[in-house]
């Protein structure tokens, strides 16, 4: 096709080589969260059809999703949940053509994480106050 | 190929005919998901050290069960084409044909999973009241 932009295209930086900007890093980030919180809905499927199985099966799911393992399962589902949440918000406005240079990418960047860390934190103290 | 105008690369679906449907459908599981993720986040630690009685209970009522029932059926949907995407970038040929498989049977796995406790639990407080 004969389109625009031949041969002056950006080209890929080197992994390897390349330290990663703080907008990369964050995009990533979306899409590792994404993945990763495959491990919370999976604990928390298996605890709703080992409800209904029998009291043998959920005392089982019970004791891992209350279990220190099921508390960072869980939390660290909640944090995954927060910055993919805050992340795919981002990338409303990137569709929309807001936010897009990089001295904004940068700052939204650092709203993420900020934004992902207190709201998981406030999560955690409304969990265990209420 | 001057007097293209930038409208030409923005118009119709694109070489592939598809892509636009995916972004879309990512677009509007993205929107209703950020709803229903704080919703779920709720509905989860209410539940969370309940007795089994408690939480059949508890899951039998509208607003817990509907809650769930919403986040798992549009979040799985969402990771089916959001781990589409990952695969595409990273795996090639008959890798990627078995993880693009895999990916879907899983979501749809964890989807009929949660949809059955659910309708159990909600079924089972008809029938028991």
């Amino acid at each position: 096709m004969a389109d625009v932009n031949r041969g002056n295209r950006p080209l890929s930086p080197h992994l390897q080589v390349y330290r990663l900007p703080l907008a990369a890093i964050t995009s990533i980030m979306t899409r590792i969260t994404g993945h990763a919180l495959v491990a919370g809905i999976v604990l928390i499927t298996w605890w709703l059809v080992a409800a209904v199985t029998s009291p043998g099966a959920f005392a089982c799911a019970d004791w891992v999703v209350r279990s220190w393992l099921g508390f960072i399962i869980l939390t660290g589902s909640m944090w995954a949940l927060w910055y993919h949440l805050l992340a795919g918000l981002r990338h409303l406005f990137y569709d929309a053509g807001y936010g897009l240079e990089i001295e904004q990418a940068h700052k939204s960047s650092q709203a993420l994480i900020a934004g992902s860390v207190v709201l998981a934190v406030l999560t955690l103290i409304v969990f265990f106050v209420f | 190929m001057h007097y293209i105008t930038p409208r030409k690369a923005a118009e119709g679906l694109g070489s592939a005919h598809e892509g636009t449907q995916h972004h879309w459908a990512m677009t509007v599981s993205a929107v209703a998901l950020t709803v229903l993720t704080p919703l779920f986040m709720i509905v989860v630690a209410r539940a969370i050290g309940l007795s089994q009685e408690q939480l059949l209970a508890y899951f039998g009522r509208p607003f817990p069960a509907l809650i769930t029932a919403l986040f798992v059926i549009v979040g799985m949907v969402h990771f089916i084409k959001g781990t589409r995407i990952m695969i595409d970038d990273y795996f090639q040929g008959g890798t990627r044909k078995a993880a693009i498989i895999f990916s879907v049977i899983f979501g749809w796995a964890v989807i009929a999973a949660a949809v059955y406790a659910l309708a159990r639990m909600g079924l089972g407080a008809i029938v028991v009241l």
